[in-house]
């Protein structure tokens, strides 16, 4: 066996330690404290927290707001792929900057459009106050903030996977005959499917976690437009700490579930991708 | 009958075609063979209807099918990768383009069977179940053959249908092709930058090289009277003497006294002949030629002189 490195056996030990330390610091431990602080009184009080109603209702519109955003974005993120890497078209790179502005705005600007746009001040407030329609305070505002905020991470996955398979097989598809969805459907999704599924995945856990964007828009308003993170928020400042972290931790724990569906699904992509070549 | 009349193409600023005239009998197979940037491919896939011309029409038995696109033309297409469906075994690979038929779509059973008929005609039988992953090079490209069959297309047209494979397997594939082609009736039409391949397959060879048709002929034309400088150094060897004169290294004697004196710098055996590389002496121009192996090697650093048997003469073109 040859040696691949030729840093000596201490310099690995401290590198190797130097990097387990940090990831103990700043991960291992602000989880443990989080679950630790949720449960410090006990199962009791931690249930008591995370079904109190305003809690409840936090979960619900965190769901449906991630219910709505991320098969948005899954639509959007596909068709913007598909027309990225298929096909040729002028204005394509200010496309592909268009896509990634989401990653590059605070999420607090991003909030903050929106309120400009549809706030009672905002270029449309008019109009809709005439027309009876919230958007700002309410929930079409906080479907609207997360939309923005997660747009990029499905088209982001698929852009360099799609440009890597190339077009041959959509051409060889269409060659034999097949329509443009009979070629999505039986080739581009398949082969595109784990990617898409991870884009989801990390679109999903975003869409769930977001706050700046949406404590701009929601209005912070208890039962209605509380989202799980303004929630926790809202109990921390009250000093309800059990309450706090026992919403919280629920938010870790989609983290954790997302990070071993994450693992799973790349050992699984990988082995896709191995098998090809 | 395959007619492209007066097809002009640009990507951008790049001009890949210029006018291209060309017609493909039924029943031929024909070569486009240039160096790479000569917009072989590019006239493929407008014939194809993967790609559409800027100018020019492409007409199929008359009918001029330059708005169709490559679905509605009804072309079988090879691609240089094959583009297999990695997802789907090979049987379904070779059943696609009568499984997504809307119009008149065969029974299940019947694609299955077709399918079959169609692996057992590319010598792929009993590989039905297996994924393009785990077939070679040479099976694969005879699925993506029998895939690009099944809709029965009244072209077939290849992509360097032999450029991913290796020397041996490129032979035998060569061969296997051409019989095929012959017993099945079909029109091909294939691009290739490998000269060689051109010249032992094709009925005809449509020579290209910066968008424009140098030469259309068959093999026998294309290699004995090449209709400009640019055919006669890109398909076969050839040496450029003093004058435009072009001359093939096999149509080079040794004679006594006259001709041209030329300094030996290396010799090798090729199959029956010595294969003598030299310098024209007072020029710098390098000339190859070869002797036959019955006599002795020319010594290195002689002085020989050559006469060319055959030689065309190449007049600068007036732009």
């Amino acid at each position: 066996m040859r040696r691949s490195t030729t840093e000596s056996r201490a310099l690995q030990i401290i590198l190797i330690a130097v990097a387990l330390l940090f990831l103990a610091f700043f991960l291992a431990l602000p989880l443990v404290a989080v679950f630790g602080e949720a449960l410090k009184a006990g199962f009791g009080p931690f249930l008591d927290a995370v079904t109190a109603p305003d809690a409840l209702s936090a979960i619900k519109l965190t769901l449906l707001i991630a219910a709505i955003s991320v098969p948005l974005n899954v639509v959007f993120g596909v068709a913007a792929s598909w027309a990225i890497t298929k096909f040729k078209f002028p204005g394509k790179s200010l496309l592909i900057s268009l896509i990634d502005l989401p990653f590059s705005v605070s999420p607090v600007v991003s909030g903050l459009i929106f309120v400009l746009l549809f706030g009672a001040n905002g270029w449309f407030g008019t109009w809709l106050a005439e027309h009876d329609l919230k958007i700002i305070f309410a929930v079409p505002g906080i479907v609207l903030a997360t939309v923005f905020i997660t747009f990029p991470f499905v088209a982001r996955e698929l852009i360099p996977l799609m440009m890597e398979q190339g077009k041959d097989e959509e051409e060889a598809a269409i060659s034999l005959g097949a329509t443009g969805w009979q070629t999505f459907r039986h080739v581009t999704l398949p082969n595109i499917r784990w990617g898409l599924l991870y884009g989801v995945l990390l679109c999903n856990a975003r869409a769930m976690g977001e706050f700046g964007a949406v404590s701009v828009v929601s209005g912070h308003i208890r039962g209605e437009t509380n989202t799980m993170p303004l929630h926790v928020e809202i109990l921390y400042n009250e000093y309800d700490f059990v309450g706090a972290f026992a919403v919280a931790s629920l938010l870790a724990g989609l983290a954790l579930v997302t990070l071993v569906a994450k693992t799973v699904l790349e050992w699984r992509f990988n082995l896709h991708g191995s098998a090809r070549h | 009958m395959i007619r492209v009349q007066n097809v002009t193409k640009t990507f951008g600023d790049f001009a890949a075609l210029h006018g291209i005239d060309l017609e493909i009998k039924p029943g031929e197979f024909v070569a486009l063979l240039g160096p790479s940037g000569s917009g072989k491919t590019t006239l493929l896939r407008i014939i194809a209807g993967l790609e559409f011309q800027d100018g020019g029409e492409v007409l199929f038995d008359g009918e001029d099918v330059s708005s169709r696109s490559v679905g509605e033309r009804q072309v079988g297409f090879v691609f240089q990768q094959y583009a297999l469906f990695k997802h789907m075994t090979v049987a379904e690979n070779v059943a696609f383009g009568l499984s997504v038929r809307r119009k008149g779509r065969p029974p299940k059973a019947d694609i299955r069977a077709r399918a079959e008929e169609l692996l057992r005609l590319v010598q792929l039988d009993g590989l039905g179940k297996r994924y393009p992953g785990q077939l070679s090079g040479g099976q694969r490209q005879r699925v993506a053959l029998a895939r690009a069959l099944a809709i029965e297309p009244r072209l077939l047209l290849l992509d360097e249908p032999f450029g991913a494979l290796d020397a041996k397997v490129r032979k035998d594939l060569r061969r296997w092709l051409r019989g095929l082609h012959e017993t099945m009736g079909l029109t091909s039409i294939f691009v290739t930058h490998d000269q060689e391949e051109a010249l032992e397959l094709a009925d005809r060879i449509v020579v290209m090289d910066h968008g424009r048709i140098e030469q259309v002929g068959t093999p026998e034309q294309v290699y004995m009277e090449p209709a400009s400088p640019f055919v006669s150094n890109f398909v076969g060897e050839t040496n450029q003497l003093p004058g435009g004169i072009h001359v093939r290294p096999h149509d080079i004697d040794l004679v006594a006294s006259g001709g041209i004196p030329v300094v030996v710098d290396n010799v090798f055996r090729r199959g029956g002949s010595w294969r003598v590389e030299g310098r024209i002496e007072g020029h710098d121009r390098v000339v190859e030629f070869d002797v036959n192996a019955a006599s002795p090697a020319p010594t290195l650093g002689d002085t020989v002189r050559i006469q060319p048997l055959r030689e065309r003469q190449f007049h600068k073109r007036r732009l």
